[in-house]
């Protein structure tokens, strides 16, 4: 009789299903995986050991870094955990602009994460569907923080200005006919609010056009239904948050339960799965776009009648007007000590959680009076998924790992840290 | 553990924690010291208890803890702000989450500088398994009964453990590709250890 022996195989780091720099050492029955052990830490940065040696403030832009495909959402947590160490509020518009964004910021990730997990289990087109809507958020981000993905733009009492009154518009040049840029600038004629108000319009014709390529598609059903199930209690057990949990049917959503700045004015539904499996998540992430949706409509609606700060007026906190500091001493010593010292923060330690659209993605400060953190923990969603990637491949064919890698929504900017 | 700051009372006042009277029951049990401060709930713990403790948080149906939300460990080996009311350098801190009971709660267990030996929970949340052998890793704190205790974050061969205060920002090594050789080698490194901004502590801030 012959010996039948398992397979050791390497998967990653560089792989285009790994989501990034993962390494996976597999133990194979044939074609079956009888074990998993991942090995990550390839795009390790140490922004914890980092952040203990920089201002409060100078870590905002390591935040951007870390899920870099849900930008604002991390640099919420970490704005809101200064916030209840020095016990500040923003204004009320500030706290509006921030959910308004975040929501954004779960329509980028979902966009993302359907292009590419569609992309993973073999459904091309989905992919350029999904960046064709991701390009117009990239643009709100840009005119509105300059920047297209790392935003930095959520600052400890408020956010780093309000909405331009412009939205930038495209220029005829030898590639674009001025007809052509006329047609591409009809819906940036007007404000940044205007823009993304025409965004909400159509976006739920878009989820649509999604469902239509995926949602009852003989192949994505094949790849998706009961692959990587996973009970309500395991996934307690596992640590799960976000799409995970609620895709086994927990209705657990930080938003409402633990609600933070101005979601409990809003109105919004929590999807909740039904089996755990792939196919569950990914119906959870598609009916979250169109939530987040609806609570960005409704941030328009209050933000178009609301005008007013969007900074908290406390210039230990925030700088003073740049008019100001040219007249009076105090405002050129208070932009002087805030840009070369920054604020110190009361001794003690906080945790503060928001519902990333990973799952919770929390920040632990220790503070010890000083003016940087002393201990500075990030608590990623994707490090406690990523970890059960073990268990929930167990007994499934090689193909079905890639299916639940992207339906766990791994990007190791936040596993890694 | 650390001195309230004004705060604090504020947050806890008005009945937000019904559970106190269940909580100051377990923390009496195994002999730890609730303390609260920006609304968020801590219980100290010896580390000799902590394992029955955490248990009893999951288990016990006044409490049911049924997420660890995070572990993670703390050097406080280089302060000396907060040296009175801390015994020890190390300290591991879990933070837990009802979901039945939509709670809260963190402990914390002091760990000493020459033996830094715990308990491993990941028999009470098996999510625990990667978040111990992070801290592990970066601090080189020892979960007893864990069954994988090797490196997560950093580097095959890696020496140190780097999120402890005595180890430098810039680290000990750097590595290179070296032509004549044909490999990678690892050399001192080169980089001048700077601060841009130094550390204040404002006394004001201290109250």
């Amino acid at each position: 009789m012959t010996e039948i022996r398992n397979y050791t195989m390497n998967f990653g780091p560089q792989h285009p299903a790994a989501h990034g720099v993962l390494r996976l050492v597999m133990e194979m029955d044939g074609e079956v995986v009888e074990r998993i052990d991942p090995h990550i830490g390839l795009l390790h940065r140490a922004t914890e050991k980092l952040a203990e040696s920089k201002p409060y403030n100078h870590s905002i832009g390591y935040m951007d870094r870390l899920d870099y495909v849900s930008m604002m959402c991390n640099e919420h947590a970490y704005v809101l955990a200064i916030e209840k160490l020095l016990d500040v509020t923003p204004p009320l518009r500030a706290q509006y602009i921030r959910v308004m964004f975040s929501e954004i910021t779960r329509i980028r990730n979902h966009l993302l994460w359907i292009a590419a997990h569609g992309l993973d289990i073999g459904a091309m087109a989905v992919f350029l569907y999904a960046f064709r809507e991701r390009e117009d958020l990239c643009d709100v981000y840009e005119a509105t923080s300059g920047a297209r993905l790392h935003a930095a733009y959520f600052r400890p009492g408020g956010v780093y200005r309000d909405l331009p009154n412009q939205m930038p518009q495209y220029a005829a040049s030898r590639v674009h006919t001025e007809t052509e840029t006329r047609e591409k600038n009809i819906n940036r004629e007007g404000s940044v609010l205007d823009f993304i108000e025409s965004f909400v319009e159509r976006f739920p014709c878009c989820v649509d056009e999604y469902e239509n390529l995926l949602t009852d598609n003989r192949i994505w059903k094949q790849r998706t239904v009961d692959i990587g199930v996973v009970s309500p209690d395991r996934a307690m057990q596992l640590g799960f948050t976000g799409p995970m949990l609620r895709g086994s049917g927990v209705e657990w959503d930080l938003r409402r339960k633990q609600p933070y700045e101005v979601y409990p004015e809003l109105d919004f539904d929590i999807p909740v799965g039904v089996t755990g499996d792939c196919y569950d998540r990914y119906l959870v992430r598609v009916e979250e776009m169109r939530q987040s949706n609806r609570v960005i409509r409704q941030c328009i609606d209050w933000l178009r009648q609301n005008p007013g700060p969007v900074m908290i007026d406390d210039h230990k906190l925030a700088p003073p007007q740049r008019g100001d500091m040219k007249e009076g001493m105090e405002s050129l010593i208070h932009h002087f000590k805030l840009f070369t010292e920054g604020y110190s923060t009361p001794r003690g330690q906080v945790y503060q959680a928001v519902e990333a659209p990973k799952g919770e993605f929390g920040i632990y400060i220790v503070s010890d009076g000083a003016n940087k953190p002393y201990r500075l923990k990030i608590r990623a969603p994707g490090f406690a998924h990523l970890a059960s990637l073990d268990e929930m491949a167990r007994g499934h064919m090689l193909a079905d790992v890639v299916a639940i890698i992207g339906s766990q929504d791994i990007v190791f900017g936040e596993v890694d840290r | 553990m650390t001195t309230p700051s004004p705060a604090d009372s504020a947050n806890t006042e008005g009945g937000q924690h019904p559970e106190g009277g269940y909580l100051s029951g377990l923390a009496a049990r195994f002999e730890a010291t609730q303390v609260s401060g920006y609304g968020e709930q801590t219980l100290v713990v010896d580390r000799t208890e902590a394992y029955s403790l955490l248990r009893a948080l999951r288990d016990d149906p006044n409490t049911r803890y049924e997420q660890l939300i995070d572990l993670c460990g703390v050097d406080y080996g280089d302060d000396a702000g907060l040296s009175d009311a801390r015994p020890e350098r190390f300290a591991v801190v879990y933070h837990l989450l009802s979901i039945s009971r939509n709670r809260r709660l963190r402990v914390v267990a002091y760990l000493p500088d020459d033996n830094p030996l715990i308990a491993s929970v990941v028999t009470i949340w098996a999510c625990a398994n990667w978040f111990e052998r992070e801290a592990f890793d970066l601090f080189g704190i020892l979960f007893e009964g864990h069954p994988d205790l090797r490196r997560l974050l950093t580097d095959y061969g890696f020496i140190g453990h780097p999120m402890r205060k005595d180890f430098p920002l810039s680290g000990h090594v750097e590595m290179r590709f070296d032509e004549e050789k044909g490999r990678v080698v690892y050399e001192p490194v080169s980089i001048d250890p700077r601060v841009t901004v130094p550390r204040v502590i404002r006394h004001e801030s201290l109250e």
